[in-house]
């Protein structure tokens, strides 16, 4: 077998070292009613080319988003990622290495953990962020936990804008912990219903911009609010690239961003592996999840970088931890940072206003279309439009035509009474050909009559 | 060839041998990097993007208007940079990585080109499932090869790590005995010797955690056990093999009286490689078990993550799993979010959409590879491997336990440098020099100044061998006359031994504007 590099004279050798007669002995202490003697009823070994042509079959009987218009978004987003950045990643050093517990041979993970510290401050308009998190949604049920821990409070209140799986994560992972989490009703401008349901138990309130609607607002009243309440803000964004555009969460008054930092530098991979960002002000870092890089000397007086403040960790800590997070996201935030130091503030801004500009004429050409009303006023490249048929049905009428039109809010959540509404994102990667053929199968459908 | 010589030494001068310092700073192959904020690249892009054709107008005073302060670098100099700093770790593709509990082992790269398909990598979780089946079918036997691995019906596979995987199964067991009336159960027992991620997660969940002792052969104490479980015990936690790379003799008597208690059985399947191939959790009792996808089926570690921790699930808890569910229909697999019928009672939602995909996909091209025959050589080689290595050792160093085998770690105590003045973090960072990644120190907490060594099954005589002489002769260094020398290891590394206090008592978490940066090196006179 090409991973075991042990020759059957190599086993025999190092057993007459170890002083036992085969490998069983080694497994004596299993009870022997546990010892499965046969092979388990799978398949035996195969070589590199059976396994690849076996999962290039399953790849197939998928539908690429790149194989023709394609307008899903709410939460993932297809965005073009440079050869360099894969590349980069696929280095045997950072690849094939783990979390840098030997500070003095993992420099090379560390500064750029200590680097992609700095971008996502710098993005979220904050003064520390954490070395990653699994993934946005995760992300968001820490930061109420957090609040819960400063603010020793027990409600959080999520607005209806907060996307409903980072809703339902959160409800499951921090209702765990002892909180109370009050979900406000899906709505398309749910910022308004908020400041009203922050009172003096609240520990955290809990906005989403631009919202799983795809409203970008402006969300310092309801920081305000929450601030003379004595509760954190907490601002979730799920389009990373929109820092490059909109005000960040720190200039509207957020004491805790989090955010999905898969649309830079990582591909949709069907949900996973993304990347947790997790920022907030210095003043609460001592109660904050996840790992972090910060900066020393070795011996020599030059500088370098650990892993830092591990007393608020699990494996210091054990029940009184912040967290039980062991692991991060690693590569994918290495991923995320070499994508941003590619782009920098002059790229990232470029494809931010490219986004938006591509949302603009996808907006534009859907609300030309019969039928069809756009529910989003302000939007960084995501908007949600309603229309006489359910949102399921135009999806699948598009799809004859080879159209993937967008994601029918019901998928996120199936009783909010929005079966008509339908979630459509445009990106740098959305041509004005694919923006054409979406106008022109909703129009046919639409006109057509599908059911 | 021979004419590059003409005119060369053709070996160094004994001068040329003395400790040199260039004259620039500069150290051979090794390059000192700066941050990318000391780059200079305020205003540079390395990447190239159209015009847009519409402006912002629409978004008034929404739009950000003060700089963000990020730097940016052509591709060339983001190829240096990260080249560069890739150079500063240590790495499984470069040495053996023995880090006891972290399961170092190789990582095909099949596997990387598989999970780089279009088909896997540009798909969307939220798109028409009837458009993404080949997904959901890999996603099937997957889970197929992890249940009849483990011998356990079910598998939840959303859980996006190890802790999270544990976090799911003690969701699924709260939500079981409240479900059955029984919510006034309150306290989960861990082993001692148990990975910090556990009594963390407990604790998460709400519940109280107390400790099970530990028997002098380093297994769970039955006794103690018994004594502490009662109406009050909603599960217990334990790690098998076990933290000290050792197997619980006594597991079928442990999950017994657990179940007679009413309670759960939750095992931390942290070291399931040691056992994959030859022994099914699900036949020793256990109900509810995480797989460090990671671990087991070798997905890169990649720095720190990202992890997959599916988790099996038993017949009595797989009704609780978390959404989405996994199902077959007539007209292919679906996703359900709202599982239907008397018996589904999903607990909740780990996480957004549906899992680590893309460490699916590598893991079940390991299985694959593997098949049922390779795993349960992985097995055998790695309780091989880890035999081996602490026969070896034991010339100079005294196991922790030296009683029978172990499984796939081989775990020592300091009690053999006593007197010597040095301790396990001297040795491992003088491994460091050696040119060799350290084992885990100080865990488990058990045992005094533990060294957990957990070579894996991809390692070869040779590298073994070359590892266990460096220890060796590092063990005698340690006795030595010359030994205060250790302390101060490492000396060839990237870097000397670094400052943790002084970080952790000024935490410098980022960089900021006018922070000291790297003065340019100096031009050599003309």
């Amino acid at each position: 077998m090409r991973y075991l590099p042990l020759t059957p004279a190599d086993r025999a050798e190092m057993l007459a070292a170890v002083g036992a007669p085969d490998v069983e002995a080694l497994f004596r202490d299993v009870p022997e009613t546990a010892r499965k003697a046969a092979l388990f009823d799978l398949p035996r070994h195969a070589g590199e080319l059976e396994v690849e042509r076996e999962l290039a079959g399953l790849a197939a009987m998928n539908r690429p988003a790149g194989a023709g218009p394609f307008f899903c978004g709410a939460g993932a987003y297809r965005h073009h990622v440079p050869a360099s950045v894969d590349h980069l990643i696929q280095r045997s050093e950072f690849l094939t290495s783990y979390t840098p517990y030997q500070p003095e041979i993992a420099q090379g993970t560390l500064q750029v953990l200590f680097e992609f510290q700095t971008q996502v401050a710098a993005l979220t308009g904050l003064e520390v962020a954490n070395a990653s998190m699994y993934d946005g949604s995760t992300a968001c049920a820490e930061a109420v936990m957090m609040a819960q821990r400063v603010t020793r409070r027990e409600k959080a209140v999520l607005s209806g804008g907060v996307h409903p799986q980072y809703a339902a994560a959160t409800q499951t992972i921090a209702h765990a912990e002892g909180m109370e989490i009050v979900r406000l009703p899906a709505a398309i401008d749910a910022e308004a219903a908020v400041i009203e349901a922050i009172d003096q138990a609240t520990a955290c309130v809990v906005v989403q911009t631009p919202n799983v609607f795809g409203v970008a607002s402006d969300v310092t009243k309801i920081a305000q609010a929450a601030h003379a309440a004595g509760a954190l803000m907490i601002v979730v964004t799920t389009e990373a690239v929109s820092f490059g555009l909109l005000k960040s969460p720190g200039e509207m008054g957020a004491d805790i961003a989090v955010a999905e930092g898969q649309s830079i530098g990582n591909p949709l991979t069907y949900g996973g592996p993304y990347v947790g960002l997790f920022a907030c002000r210095e003043k609460h870092v001592r109660q904050m999840p996840g790992r972090l890089c910060g900066e020393t000397v070795d011996a020599e007086g030059r500088r370098g970088f650990v892993l830092t403040l591990s007393t608020r960790e699990q494996h210091i800590r054990r029940e009184k931890a912040t967290s039980n997070i062991c692991t991060n996201s690693g590569l994918c935030a290495l991923a995320f940072s070499i994508h941003l130091s590619l782009l920098g503030e002059t790229g990232l801004r470029r494809l931010a206003a490219l986004n938006h500009s591509r949302a603009r004429e996808l907006r534009e050409a859907v609300a030309a279309v019969n039928g069809v009303e756009v529910l989003t006023p302000r939007f960084f490249n995501e908007i949600a439009i309603r229309t006489p048929v359910s949102a399921a049905a135009l999806v699948e009428a598009c799809l004859a035509d080879g159209v993937i039109a967008g994601v029918p809010f019901a998928r996120l959540d199936p009783h909010a009474g929005m079966d008509d509404v339908l979630l459509l994102a445009a990106t740098e990667t959305t041509t004005s050909d694919d923006i054409a053929a979406l106008a022109a199968s909703l129009s046919k459908t639409l006109s057509g009559g599908a059911r | 060839m021979a004419m590059q010589n003409i005119g060369r030494p053709s070996r160094p001068r004994a001068a040329d041998l003395e400790n040199h310092a260039s004259l620039t700073g500069g150290r051979g192959l090794l390059q000192d990097e700066p941050l990318i904020f000391e780059l200079g690249g305020w205003e540079k892009t390395g990447v190239d993007l159209p015009a847009p054709d519409r402006d912002a107008a629409d978004l008034g005073d929404l739009v950000r208007a003060e700089p963000i302060g990020l730097p940016g670098l052509s591709e060339p100099e983001a190829l240096r940079h990260y080249v560069r700093l890739s150079q500063k770790n240590h790495a499984i593709d470069l040495a053996l990585y023995p880090l006891g509990s972290c399961t170092m082992k190789h990582n095909p790269r099949l596997n990387e080109k598989a999970a780089r398909l279009a088909g896997f990598a540009d798909l969307h979780p939220l798109q028409p499932v009837s458009t993404a089946q080949g997904a959901l079918a890999l996603m099937d036997r997957l889970a197929h090869w992890l249940k009849t691995l483990t011998g356990m019906p079910a598998v939840a596979l959303s859980p996006k790590a190890g802790a999270h995987g544990e976090l799911c199964g003690l969701l699924a067991i709260k939500a079981a005995h409240d479900a059955a009336g029984q919510g006034h159960r309150r306290t989960v027992l861990t082993p001692t010797s148990a990975h910090g991620t556990n009594p963390a997660t407990a604790a998460f969940v709400g519940y109280q955690v107390a400790e099970i002792a530990q028997t002098a052969d380093g297994r769970v104490d039955l006794a103690d056990l018994a004594a502490k479980l009662g109406p009050d015990v909603a599960a217990i936690m334990v790690t098998n093999p076990n933290t000290c790379g050792l197997f619980e003799r006594d597991i079928l008597e442990i999950s017994r009286l657990t179940h007679e208690a009413g309670a759960y059985f939750y095992c931390d399947g942290a070291n399931f490689n040691a056992i994959v191939g030859r022994v099914r959790p699900g036949d020793l009792g256990v109900d509810a078990m995480h797989i460090n996808l990671h671990k087991t089926f070798s997905t890169p570690h990649g720095g720190g993550g990202p992890g997959a921790g599916p988790v099996v699930l038993s017949e009595a808890l797989a009704p609780f799993a978390p959404v989405p569910w996994l199902v077959a229909g007539p007209d292919g697999f679906g996703l359900i979010e709202e599982p239907a019928g008397e018996a589904a009672r999903a607990f909740g939602r780990m996480c957004a959409f549906q899992g680590q995909m893309g460490m699916f996909v590598r893991a079940y091209a390991y299985m694959l590879s593997h098949g049922a025959d390779g795993l349960r050589q992985v097995a055998e080689d790695a309780v091989l491997n880890a035999n081996y290595i602490k026969a070896r050792l034991s010339a100079e160093m005294t196991p922790a336990f030296p009683e029978g085998p172990c499984m796939h770690e081989a775990l020592f105590d300091d009690s053999w440098l006593e007197g010597a003045g040095i301790t396990t973090l001297d040795l491992a960072k003088a491994l460091i020099d050696e040119g060799f990644h350290p084992m885990t120190m100080y865990f488990p907490l058990v045992v005094h100044g533990a060294m957990l060594i957990e070579p894996t099954e991809t390692e070869p005589k040779r590298e073994l061998d070359r590892f266990c002489d460096a220890m060796l002769a590092l063990a005698r260094a340690a006795k030595g006359a010359d030994r205060e020398r250790l302390k101060g290891a490492p000396y060839l590394a990237p870097m000397r031994r670094l400052d943790e206090t002084l970080a952790a008592r000024k935490p410098k978490l980022t960089w900021r504007p006018g922070d000291s940066t790297v003065a340019p090196a100096p031009l050599a006179a003309e």
